[in-house]
């Protein structure tokens, strides 16, 4: 989607903000947010894709305006209810339901600190790459109106494959619910002045990785 | 960072976020989805244990070890892996190697991708809509707001992070460090070297 999230190349987001002796949180509650994310990413009701697409539905002025863990805790409280974990009335009114589903087994310790993301391996011989390192592709000019990660500044641009990362799973039908339709992804490097024009440094390149259903040959 | 210090008379709901993140704790914990041990021991994983110190073990041992920093820049994930630091958010690592003509800045554009288990997690600036919308664009002025100027003849390669590999950089080990071991020169790297948002300095004398 053509969201506020898809920041590359945006002006006037002012000076970046940067701290000396940063704690790991700056609030208990932002600890507890993250700590309650990774322990319902644990019950595997949602992709990470999907997590991040839920982030990016925010309303814009919302997500500018929030910092990063009410960012989290605004999606978890719209997500907890769509993957069934509570029911609006819960949610509301802070209270189980008499006879509400309860998680069998429940989470232990173990399961949350352990919990391993499914990734595909990316050297899966029966997945062949349409590209190869070298060879010059353009980023098509896509729109999705769901989640995707081709940035908007790349859409249209040539570049050349630098390296090929192997096997990896979609971004854009694994958020949808569509399956991870693995396929190769690379690293494709744009030089700076392909991306921003003539002021850009001639020498200077962004490297962004892309998937094969994001490129064409150039 | 203290916008909800004020009266919060007129405020309308949602609100405090402290009490909707209790409410919801108390909620999945009575149903059985979370175990507030388990949080306990999740933030106390991220606020002790995990953190750039890792990163900075694997820096040291590059710069003292060219077969090790060989293996590192050819298959970064099974080189860190032999010093047992992959875990989530950092299955696929790459390291990218700064030098006196090449520097190398990572970012993630589209949302705050970082790698966990060598950095910790990702520090405001990182995150900030600043960051991440003038990297790409700009990136000789973000570093010259980070204190590093840049000369025209360097090359700078901006990396974002748009997929489920995870980048760290290698930054240049300071002169004035030959007699130095690798725990000694651990404690040299920082956080924002490892981004690229930073060169090192030498051991102060």
């Amino acid at each position: 989607m053509n969201g506020v999230h898809d920041l590359g190349g945006m002006h006037g987001m002012g000076p970046i903000p940067r701290e000396e002796n940063e704690p790991v949180f700056h609030h208990a509650w932002e600890g507890r947010v993250y700590a309650l994310d990774r322990s319902l990413a644990a019950h595997q009701r949602w992709t990470l894709d999907a997590w991040r697409h839920d982030i990016e539905l925010l309303p814009p002025a919302d997500y500018l305006r929030m910092n990063y863990y009410e960012k989290w805790l605004a999606a978890m409280e719209r997500r907890v209810v769509r993957y069934g974990f509570l029911t609006p009335e819960e949610l509301k009114s802070g209270k189980a339901a008499r006879d509400s589903a309860k998680a069998v087994p429940a989470l232990t310790v173990a399961m949350a600190i352990n919990y391993k993301r499914n990734l595909p391996s990316p050297r899966d011989p029966s997945i062949k790459p349409l590209f190869h390192p070298g060879q010059r592709v353009r980023a098509r000019n896509l729109h999705p109106a769901g989640h995707t990660r081709l940035p908007r500044y790349a859409r249209g641009k040539s570049g050349e494959i630098a390296r090929d990362h192997g096997v990896h799973d979609f971004p854009d039908t694994s958020a949808a619910g569509l399956g991870p339709k693995r396929q190769h992804l690379y690293s494709v490097r744009f030089a700076a002045r392909e991306l921003w024009g003539e002021a850009a440094s001639p020498r200077d390149s962004v490297y962004i990785d892309l998937w094969d259903d994001y490129l064409e040959p150039a | 960072m203290s916008a909800h210090d004020h009266d919060h008379e007129h405020q309308a709901v949602p609100s405090d976020p402290a009490l909707r993140v209790k409410a919801l704790e108390s909620l999945l914990t009575e149903k059985g989805y979370v175990d507030p041990a388990a949080l306990d021991a999740l933030i106390d994983h991220f606020e002790t244990k995990v953190g750039p110190r890792n990163g900075a073990k694997v820096i040291a041992r590059a710069w003292v070890d060219p077969a090790f920093k060989q293996r590192l820049l050819a298959d970064a994930s099974a080189a860190i892996a032999e010093l047992g630091l992959i875990s989530h958010q950092g299955e696929h690592m790459i390291a990218l190697e700064n030098t006196p003509s090449v520097h190398n800045l990572v970012v993630c554009t589209l949302c705050s991708c970082y790698p966990w288990p060598l950095l910790g997690l990702p520090p405001v600036w990182y995150k900030s809509t600043a960051y991440r919308s003038r990297a790409v664009i700009d990136p000789r002025g973000v570093l010259r707001e980070f204190g590093l100027e840049l000369s025209d003849d360097v090359e700078v390669r901006v990396w974002d992070s748009t997929a489920e590999v995870r980048y760290i950089v290698i930054p240049e080990r300071p002169a004035g460090t030959e007699s130095l071991g690798e725990d000694e020169l651990a404690e040299l790297v920082t956080r924002d070297s490892m981004i690229g948002a930073a060169k090192l300095k030498g051991p102060r004398r």
